[in-house]
């Protein structure tokens, strides 16, 4: 076991073991941070922003950056928290949410935010995109429409050859996942599961599969996000 | 066909980091990526198709549809259209019968837009696969379309002058200038070619070089400052089986062009550079990343290369010090600002999406292959060798206490000699106007678009890492030009098509700062709007890297320097603002849908009596046809 060390979080004296990611040492220590694109077990990327921290002043996302001795965080202050709740907003006015009608309502991770950072409506105007919806593969229905470009799915889901079934596609605000026709076609049950269970929104859904538990039933509708972590 | 594809793809041992060469490759035999080279490619590189056309589409050089025989680049900077692009791209378009970005219908003739091509002192200049026509008028354009139809060489064309300086080398044959209009020491010709390397490399230790490198208090050119003796330091300390150097040519942002300038002028002391960081690093390869914009350098560089490795200055045992191996080679990118961030860099390098990494780990510590590396601007190598020859306390006496040294400016916009200025640290902006012929100016853009936009009340703040940073780039606007609509605009456009698009707060902000942006243009802005944008323009600080953190800045520096020029633009009558108007709302999906709606207020607006609504759908259409209308079809095929 590595050294622990110790730093803290908005005052709260913290302990940690060393080189441990922000974002889990917090855990630990009964913090919550929010997140959209990590995963426990993957490399982490930092491409949604929602786990931004001020460490020692700077601007850092805590699921990149791992804890030192002696590091001041700062977690759940204003400007943090505004940030992150016009990252909810961004996401909401990029893509087409409909949340009445997604099967993911309830157990969506970015709506359980939106609903934490009590987000009405977006302060910024919607951009009614027009996004595709890719079902060509026999198992799962890929919809952009819905993609908040977390990258989980391009990072998890991996043939044996270590190929990605799914990839970006351009940059910028034409930036899109798509999938691999060819490797979309041979997809397996687990792969196509697994998918399905580590896209945060309702991007990647099963097909023939839906509702098994009832909307109000579901992981949010029973605990709001964060307080499993949150004393 | 088939074999010829994968003889490039051997000719880089099929190896899947090398995927921008192969690429690269491909589309100079094929002039483009065609559908079948995807399955050779996933094949042979054991990548699939979806990874190879996530590299393809990320950089705007490449394309998996015909461009044309001649693939005509139109810069879209911002100082291109003050100099009259809009004059060029018109000629084309008329005398083409075609609009910018497509392709005559014969497949000849393709043209497009693209970034700030780093020819910012000769505007309007364009790009005819991969050769520079600078200078260009409308008259140029009908001689070049000429040639093209009759099917001549890009060289053979009638546009043609002798640029200065060693562009006129045979081996460069290009007509552009260096416009060098001040020398300062670093351009000085005071320096033999490689007697530093051949001479003295080996009487002086690893250590000693790192040292005099901190006391020279040399700090990186492209633009962030970082130490760089410290910099080689660690890389030097970092454990890894392999180090690399790696200088950075990409130079994206609008208005700098100098690192073109040196590498033509005096490419000897940016690659003696890179050997002597070999040296003290320990690094055994060094890779040149040269944008794509200047790949007419390409054969010239190589031949010096070839040259020094004739000379043993590059290969084993270089200048007879025992184990000390070096070479370099050039790597070319594909059209992507954002791989001038250093990681991005990297990942380009290694064949993938320009994307910039999450740091720590930083490339001294894990960078190119995942070992240690050090990135450098191309100023700083030729600084170094400088530094080295004369001395650190030869070096520290130039510049100001906290920016030793000079500083090769690229200046253009308004002014009397656009160019290239080495200046000492220190200088105000007033005496650079003054120095380059600027009159009635009304704003300077420090640093280009990630920088600073600032006005005459800041004119006798100075060019230094304390005050005005910049990695070189200047441009002056004049009081006739109307900086939101013609500067501030272009650059938005700019960030907004060169973001990776990797974090959702510069993917998503900038385009909805735009928008905002322009409903102020238009004339229907009210002063929550200037606020908005001030307020939504703080999210981006929490993106990763320095675009990011920087694309809002023409918006928020332009509202902070020059609020008046908002001002002048709100909606008065405020309070009196009804903001919506249906009538006017609906337009644009009446124009869609060919149809005019029913609207009660008991008549049309053009006065005649409501038509009975038809529910069975049978209306006839009663608006104009559309159909050739330019915007129309540009908003039909949007959606």
């Amino acid at each position: 076991m590595s050294k622990l060390i110790k730093f803290n979080i908005d005052g709260q004296e913290c302990m940690a073991e060393e080189g441990r990611y922000i974002v889990d040492a917090a855990k630990d220590n009964g913090v919550y941070i929010p997140t959209l694109c990590n995963i426990p077990g993957l490399k982490p990327k930092g491409s949604c922003r929602m786990c931004t921290v001020k460490v020692n002043g700077r601007l850092m996302t805590s699921c990149t950056t791992p804890v030192s001795d002696g590091m001041e965080i700062e977690n759940h202050i204003e400007e943090i928290e505004n940030y992150r709740k016009m990252i909810v907003e961004l996401m909401f006015v990029s893509g087409n949410h409909f949340c009445p009608s997604c099967e993911k309502s309830g157990s969506c991770d970015l709506q359980a935010l939106a609903y934490r950072y009590q987000m009405m409506v977006p302060r910024f105007p919607y951009t009614f995109s027009q996004k595709d919806v890719d079902g060509s593969s026999p198992l799962i229905i890929k919809d952009q429409n819905r993609c908040i470009m977390c990258k989980r799915c391009i990072r998890a889901i991996i043939d044996n050859e270590g190929r990605s079934f799914f990839t970006f596609k351009n940059r910028g605000i034409k930036l899109e996942v798509i999938m691999d026709k060819e490797m979309g076609q041979r997809m397996n049950e687990a792969e196509a599961e697994k998918a399905m269970e580590i896209c945060p929104v309702g991007a990647i859904l099963k097909k023939e599969k839906g509702y098994d538990v009832p909307i109000g039933q579901r992981k949010f509708d029973m605990k709001p996000i964060g307080s499993e972590i949150e004393n | 066909m088939k074999e010829r594809i994968i003889e490039i793809i051997h000719k880089y041992h099929a190896d899947k980091t090398r995927l921008m060469d192969i690429m690269l490759d491909i589309q100079d035999e094929c002039q483009y990526i065609p559908e079948e080279c995807l399955d050779i490619l996933s094949k042979e590189l054991v990548l699939s198709i979806a990874d190879i056309e996530q590299t393809i589409s990320f950089y705007h050089f490449f394309s998996q549809k015909p461009r044309g025989k001649y693939q005509v680049y139109i810069n879209q900077s911002a100082v291109a259209y003050m100099m009259g692009q809009s004059d060029i791209i018109e000629a084309f378009e008329d005398e083409l019968g075609i609009t910018l970005g497509s392709v005559t219908e014969d497949g000849a003739i393709g043209i497009f837009g693209t970034a700030d091509i780093g020819m910012n002192d000769q505007e309007p200049a364009i790009l005819i696969n991969k050769r520079v026509f600078t200078q260009m008028t409308p008259y140029r354009v009908r001689q070049l379309i000429d040639d093209m139809k009759a099917g001549k060489d890009v060289k053979d064309m009638a546009v043609k002058a002798p640029g200065s300086g060693k562009n006129s080398d045979p081996l460069i044959d290009a007509m552009v200038h260096s416009n060098i209009f001040r020398i300062g020491p670093l351009l000085a010709n005071d320096y033999k070619p490689f007697d530093y390397l051949k001479d003295n490399l080996s009487k002086i230790k690893a250590e000693s070089i790192v040292e005099e490198l901190k006391k020279s208090n040399l700090r990186g050119r492209g633009g962030a400052g970082f130490p760089t003796g410290l910099k080689w330091d660690f890389c030097r300390k970092s454990s890894g089986h392999d180090k690399y150097v790696i200088c950075n040519a990409d130079e994206g942002e609008p208005g700098t062009f100098k690192d073109r300038v040196i590498l033509t002028e005096m490419p000897e002391l940016v690659f003696e550079g890179m050997a002597i960081a070999g040296y003290t690093i320990d690094a055994h390869y060094g890779i040149l990343y040269l944008r794509y914009e200047y790949k007419y350098l390409e054969t010239y560089l190589n031949d010096l290369l070839n040259r020094m490795r004739e000379e043993h200055l590059l290969g084993e045992n270089i200048a007879g010090i025992s184990g000390f191996n070096f070479d370099i080679r050039i790597q070319f990118g594909a059209g992507a600002y954002v791989c001038g961030e250093e990681s991005a860099l990297i990942e380009s390098m290694l064949g993938k999406r320009g994307e910039p990494r999450d740091k720590p780990p930083f490339p001294v510590e894990q960078g190119y292959l995942d070992q240690p590396t050090a990135v450098n601007n191309v100023e700083t190598f030729a600084a170094v060798v400088k530094i080295l020859t004369k001395g650190a306390d030869w070096f520290k006496k130039l510049g100001t206490a906290d920016s030793a040294g000079t500083k090769v400016l690229s200046i253009s916009g308004d002014c009397q000699f656009p160019g290239i200025y080495e200046v000492e640290w220190g200088i105000t902006i007033q005496d650079m106007l003054d120095m380059v012929g600027a009159k009635k100016t009304q704003a300077v853009q420090v640093g280009g678009p990630s920088g600073t936009l600032i006005g005459p009340e800041d004119f006798q703040r100075s060019i230094c890492y304390t005050d005005l940073s910049t990695g070189g780039s200047m441009i002056i606007f004049n009081r006739d030009r109307n900086l939101l609509k013609d500067v501030v605009r272009n650059f938005m456009e700019f960030f907004i098509d060169e973001s990776c698009g990797s974090c959702s707060t510069c993917r998503i902000m900038p385009a909805v700062m735009l928008d905002k942006l322009d409903k102020i243009l238009h004339g229907k802005g009210v002063k929550q709007d200037i606020r908005d944008l001030e307020e939504w323009g703080t999210v981006l600080k929490a993106s990763r890297c320095g675009l990011g953190q920087t694309a809002g800045n023409p918006i928020v520096m332009s509202i902070k320097n020059f609020r008046h020029l908002y001002n002048q633009l709100l909606n008065r009558d405020e309070l009196k603002y009804n903001g919506f108007n249906l009538e006017e709302a609906i337009q644009e999906s009446c124009q869609v849908v060919g149809r005019e709606p029913v609207i009660d207020h008991g008549h049309l607006k053009n006065g005649r009596e409501r038509p009975e609504c038809k529910a069975n759908g049978t209306h006839k259409p009663e608006c104009p046809d559309l159909s050739g209308h330019k915007d129309f079809e540009h908003r039909a095929t949007n959606l």
